[in-house]
């Protein structure tokens, strides 16, 4: 049977990434999984801020631009606020597991009601591809020439970091890389929004994404290497679901 | 009727009675009694209390509950006031009403917990990035802590600005006669502009940035920011005269030291000085009316203050116009004492002392 | 009118408990007020004292100047503050602790053993507010010792038997004013 796929609503603009780029399929997942669970029209996005600033022109729900870092902690200020509504982070990785780790980390120790969205793709992409906490030992970036080292320390694993709390209702790692995998992650998403819905608390989507801008890469080889190499240091899966 | 409070505690329940239902903050002295105060009183009326790990995630909670249309709060000092600043200039970007307290303390760096006014170029010049400005109410008693506070929230939603309440150590730790003002009724849907989720005036949802991307043209958003801060500027000055109408020399004092410079006018006085105090009680906008009244018709102006170089000094040789001379007394580490400000006057208008 | 009152002592002596009784009652007879603490480095054991201003008008600088009446719980407290004490004063002196008490040209010394007359009370820790009642006997028309038995009562909301700390106040008041 054909399928007709159409845009959904909740996507108001064409978005403006990069050729290739991963961000513009996360955003299309959350519009699915937000209309899919009739949560669209009261969806809040706390904003993170690098090239998750250009949400801003295309996701069609309430957002609140945060500052470098700090949109788990503008989320709980929202979802404390507004309990009835449904309150997610769009982070990057620079964003969340640098600059933001501390805002991160305890607002899933504090098990905030709230869904964190960490798109994953190990650089710095709007300030021009600098190694970020999670660019993978050996990668090239322009502040790793030669490759990241040891001395500029190693991957950082969000998920883990995040287990340590009992209380978190949901952790998941999904991958862009391939359609499988693309609806994979839009199932985590479901999922957990599925346990703020159900006031659960905390939960965390970390999300492998492609930047074949700054990775030097044509979009093919940028799927390619986060299958091949990517998801060797971040595995994927579901790493906590708490009952539903 | 009045009742004894501290300070510190008086400012936090008229924060409850002004609606304040979202406090996020981190320990530090001398305001830490707002935090505790809070950390219970808030569950009383149902509101949120979240001890943050840091200056930066409490006044991103603000921003957050702020956006939502919740009267929000955070308050620290010195070092941790320095952190909030980086929320203070998203908050005045995306022009979002909020209310920081500053119980400030001496000091630079760590500086030390005493009483002390060294923030007040921090406070009163947009101490975050960009070039914002924002009403800076200064109390001077247990009762304006409350008061303040109070007026803070309305100036705040008013022109959907954060607003800075520049209280000191001394005001905070002390107790004094308080009446509370009446409790008010706070409503998070009043306005259109709060994010609620998307509705049909919204149907792509609430952009809420950086005022400058979505609602103003390239070259109108200067102009804009101009309108909005020079309107601030003429509504919201605010300044007591204490025995200014025949003075022939002027103090000009905020906060605790205010208090001491009072007391110093009474002195004075009693020998035959005519002296008078200006005590700006909002700090920005400057009370610049005040000084017009006054300029080039007084002796001088003598700005007290308790920090080491003098920083409200420079608000007023602004608003002197040149036309009347300004000298500093920066009593640094010590309050000042009222004799010794007496001393000083005297010293000036022997010609004995230069202006600033 | 204003009128300045510093309470000081050794640090644990309750030298600010005696002063916010004080300040309490101030208020609810809707007088202004203020109490400003000053401490020692240490919580107890170092110096600490307050200064308590109580007026029909509003109090200009929360910080002693010129003393209408001082408390000394101990000799040092007596050393730093008598002389801000304004002719026509008083000085609570504790004669319990200050072995020495020494005319004060144009002050009035009242020698009180605030802490003998607490212990034989039996509540020796109830000496700050036999010192309390001295002051009140110095507060001339400011504030009256009925208004401040009140005040205590209204301060201390989880004492629920009064009667004991009200007699030591009392005879602190009948020290000075018999």
């Amino acid at each position: 049977m054909a399928m007709i796929k159409t845009v959904p609503k909740t996507i108001y603009h064409a978005n403006s990434f990069c050729p290739g780029c991963g961000h513009g399929i996360v955003i299309r997942l959350i519009a699915e999984v937000l209309e899919e669970l009739g949560h669209a029209d009261d969806a809040i996005c706390a904003l993170a801020v690098g090239c998750s600033c250009l949400v801003n022109r295309s996701l069609a729900v309430d957002r609140l631009q945060c500052a470098h870092g700090r949109a788990a902690a503008c989320a709980a200020g929202i979802k404390r606020t507004r309990p009835g509504n449904t309150v997610f982070t769009y982070q990057g990785d620079g964003d969340a597991l640098s600059i933001g780790f501390s805002e991160t980390v305890y607002a899933a120790m504090r098990n905030e009601n709230i869904t964190a969205i960490i798109v994953n793709n190990g650089v710095y992409g709007m300030t021009g591809g600098q190694a970020s906490p999670a660019t993978l030992i050996g990668q090239k970036t322009v502040t790793t020439v030669n490759g990241r080292g040891q001395d500029s320390g190693v991957p950082i694993d969000i998920i883990k970091q995040l287990s340590q709390f009992d209380s978190v209702a949901y952790l998941a790692r999904g991958s862009l890389q391939d359609a499988a995998n693309i609806l994979k992650t839009k199932q985590y998403l479901k999922k957990a929004f599925e346990a703020q819905l159900a006031c659960r608390g905390y939960s965390c989507v970390e999300i492998l994404s492609p930047c074949p801008t700054n990775w030097h890469l044509q979009p093919v080889e940028a799927m390619k290497r986060i299958a091949d190499e990517v998801t060797a240091v971040y595995p994927i899966g579901v790493f906590k679901e708490g009952k539903s | 009727m009045k009742k004894l409070m501290k300070g510190n505690v008086a400012l936090a329940e008229a924060a409850i009675r002004a609606g304040c239902r979202m406090f996020a903050g981190y320990p530090i002295t001398p305001q830490s009694e707002i935090l505790e105060y809070l950390s219970s009183r808030m569950a009383e009326v149902g509101g949120q209390f979240v001890q943050t790990e840091s200056e930066l995630a409490g006044i991103s909670m603000v921003m957050g509950a702020a956006a939502c249309g919740q009267r929000a709060m955070t308050s620290s000092s010195g070092p941790g006031f320095t952190l909030k600043q980086e929320g203070i200039s998203y908050l005045s970007s995306a022009e979002l009403p909020a209310v920081i307290v500053d119980v400030m303390r001496y000091g630079i760096g760590l500086g030390d917990i005493i009483l002390g006014q060294a923030d007040y170029f921090q406070a009163t010049r947009g101490g975050g990035h960009g070039g914002y400005c924002l009403p800076v109410l200064a109390p001077s008693s247990v009762q304006e802590n409350a008061d303040l506070v109070y007026r803070a929230f309305d100036v705040a939603e008013k022109y959907r600005t954060p607003v800075i309440v520049l209280s000191d150590a001394a005001i905070g730790q002390m107790c004094g006669a308080v009446e509370l003002p009446p409790f008010r009724d706070h409503d998070i849907d009043q306005f259109d502009w709060t994010l609620k989720g998307r509705d049909e005036a919204h149907p792509n949802g609430r952009t809420m940035t950086d005022r400058m991307y979505y609602d103003f043209g390239y070259l109108e958003y200067d102009e804009h920011i101009r309108d909005r801060y020079n309107e601030m500027k003429e509504k919201e000055q605010a300044w007591e005269e204490w025995e200014a109408e025949d003075a022939e020399f002027l103090l000009v004092s905020y906060g605790i030291s205010s208090r001491v410079c009072k007391e110093a006018v009474k002195l004075a006085r009693a020998e035959g000085i005519r002296l008078g105090l200006i005590r700006p009680i909002a700090v920005w906008p400057f009370p610049q009316k005040a000084f017009d009244r006054f300029n080039g018709t007084v002796k001088g102006y003598l700005a007290v203050e308790m920090n080491a170089m003098g920083q409200m000094v420079e608000d007023v040789v602004l608003a002197a116009r040149g036309k009347t001379p300004v000298y500093s007394m920066a009593t640094g580490r010590v309050i000042a004492d009222s004799e010794d400000v007496v001393r000083v006057v005297k010293d000036i208008l022997a010609g004995k002392k230069e202006v600033f | 009118m204003t009128m300045e009152f510093v309470f000081a002592g050794f640090g644990g002596q309750g030298v600010l408990t005696a002063g916010m009784v004080l300040a309490y009652a101030g208020a609810e007879k809707d007088l202004d007020v203020t109490w400003i603490p000053s401490y020692g480095a240490e919580m107890r054991g170092g110096t600490a004292n307050c200064t308590v201003k109580l007026s029909q008008e509003e109090v200009a600088s929360p910080f002693p100047k010129r003393l209408d009446v001082l408390v000394a719980m101990n000799e040092p407290s007596l050393v730093k503050f008598a002389p801000s004490v304004k002719p026509g004063g008083h000085i609570v002196a504790n004669s319990s602790v200050i072995r020495n008490i020494p005319e004060v040209p144009g002050v009035e010394v009242h020698a009180v053993a605030v802490n003998d007359i607490a212990a034989a009370a039996g509540n020796p820790r109830s000496a700050n507010l036999c010192a309390l009642g001295a002051a009140v006997a110095c507060a001339g028309g400011m504030i009256t010792l009925e208004e401040v038995e009140n005040g205590m009562r209204g301060y201390f909301t989880k004492i629920k038997d009064h009667s004991g700390n009200l007699e030591i106040m009392r005879s602190g008041y009948r020290a000075v004013k018999p």
